[in-house]
């Protein structure tokens, strides 16, 4: 059953952090499926809520819609913002399969592909918008293809995502001044044991640019890669409980590691 | 960074392809059904034997167990409303016996299928995606009450998958 995936915290399907070239919910070529879903994160110094949903057509086309709020807590107050400030941003995703069924095709080693667009509209013109005067929006576009090895178990997912990002958009996009402003690639992968039909153990990684990195001096504002380790639980077909432990590198002064847990509805 | 990215991709993409080759496509051939109409052209393979001991076939009980197992699968399907208007009218009987033959087979048991080719048999049938996940979960649920181990499970399941190109919107 989970070989339908999750939902990413940016709305696409796939694993916690990296979209797959599944599209979400069960639908089949002649459906329509819709999922909603509601994940939070929590580290040392940071707790990021992100809730949305999407729709999936005809296992073709899936679009998503994301709303996190990141939320800065004590250091917020630390870099005079006030407590538990927030920085909120949109993601709307679409994605389109363009060939290859990762489920049904176990004869071939062909994938399954698909590209994906997502427009990240960050609402915050205090810090992102002002004092870093980052621009508050910008598109990412990736390349994802998931295979699961039916005879073996196992799912793989190689993604390439061209982005401006810093910090997922949370920390708006490209560097400070009007510097840095050109795409970069970014490469990330998942991997995924089925143990049972409702049972998945799984790892993913993420790599990202470093843009802001001495934005307060020294190595503040560093940007790492992020990575994570997760249960998947599907008590039934429309339910699936995801928690993992996440690693997601440097975020404003620190590194940040902590746990990630997401539910998700799927029609 | 974008070097480092592309090799990583192609290093997981070569690794994944080679790994895949060597378990996706196994080869301990068995003749093919023929077909009665040469316009039938099967895409998949209707008994691809997929291992070269009995391992597999006694893991699902052999014969006894296939049979039961069919027994359970087909009340399942005649449950179920996305797999019982295509089994209700049909030979349950029949079809049952050419499963046990088919699976046997597959999984290198000491059989011979006597059944037609998936093509001809799914022919003009009209059977939708939906309906073939459908088929294919209660036999998930069949084979789980059998306590039949999920990775076991899955390999027949891989077996049977590429059928979907002969059997789907035909
Ligand atoms: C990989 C999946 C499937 C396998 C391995 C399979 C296997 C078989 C076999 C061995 C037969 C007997 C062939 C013969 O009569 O010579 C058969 C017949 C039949 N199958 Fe399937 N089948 C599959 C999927 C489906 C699906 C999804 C449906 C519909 C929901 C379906 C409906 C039928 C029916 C109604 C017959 C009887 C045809 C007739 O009597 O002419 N099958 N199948």
């Amino acid at each position: 059953m989970l070989t339908g995936g999750v939902s990413t915290i940016e709305g696409a399907g796939g694993g916690g952090i990296v979209p797959w070239a599944l599209i979400g919910s069960y639908a089949t070529r002649n459906q329509i499926g819709a999922s909603a879903f509601v994940t939070g994160v929590d580290t040392q110094d940071f707790t990021l809520a992100s809730y949305g949903g999407a729709v999936s057509f005809y296992n073709r086309l899936e679009l998503s819609v994301a709303r996190q709020n990141f939320n800065l807590r004590d250091v917020g107050a630390a870099i005079g913002l006030g407590n538990r400030y927030t920085i909120s941003q949109t993601v709307i995703g679409a994605k389109l399969r363009l060939f290859g069924d990762a489920v049904l095709d176990q004869d071939t080693i062909l994938p399954q592909f698909a590209v994906g667009v997502q427009y990240k509209i960050n609402d915050d013109k205090t810090v992102v918008g002002g004092a870093l005067g980052l621009k508050r929006k910008g598109v990412d576009i990736y390349a994802s293809a998931t295979k699961i090895v039916l005879s073996q178990s196992l799912l793989l997912n190689a993604t390439v995502r061209l982005t401006k990002a810093n910090q997922y958009g949370i920390l708006g996009f490209g560097g400070l001044g009007g510097k840095d402003q050109a795409y970069k690639a970014q490469f990330e992968g998942s991997a995924a044991v089925l143990l049972t039909r409702k049972l998945a153990i799984g790892g993913e990684f993420r790599t990202k640019s470093n843009r802001l990195e001495g934005a307060l001096g020294g190595t503040s504002f560093r940007e790492e890669n992020a990575y994570d380790f997760f249960v998947a639980y599907a008590p039934t077909r429309n339910i699936s409980i995801t928690a993992a432990y996440a690693r997601l590198g440097q975020i404003a002064l620190a590194r940040q590691n902590g746990a990630y847990v997401s539910l998700q509805l799927g029609f | 960074m974008l070097k480092t990215t592309l090799s990583l991709a192609l290093l997981l993409g070569a690794s994944t392809a080679a790994y895949a080759q060597e378990n996706l496509a196994p080869n301990y051939n068995v003749a093919e059904p023929a077909v009665s109409d040469p316009s039938i052209k099967p895409t998949a393979p209707t008994v691809p034997v997929i291992t070269d001991d009995e391992h597999l076939y006694e893991t699902f009980g052999g014969r006894e167990g296939l049979t039961a197992l069919m027994d359970d699968a087909m009340a399942r399907w005649l449950q179920n409303p996305k797999t019982r208007p295509f089994f209700e009218a049909a030979d349950q009987t029949k079809i049952k016996a050419l499963l046990v033959e088919q699976f046997c087979v597959i999984m290198h048991g000491p059989c011979t299928y006597s059944g037609r080719t998936m093509a001809e048999a799914h022919r003009g049938m009209n059977v939708k995606e939906g309906n073939f996940y459908g088929l294919v979960e209660e036999l998930q649920v069949a084979m789980n009450k059998r306590h039949i181990p999920f990775r076991a499970q899955n390999r027949l399941i891989a077996a049977l998958a590429p059928m979907h190109r002969d059997i789907i919107d035909k």
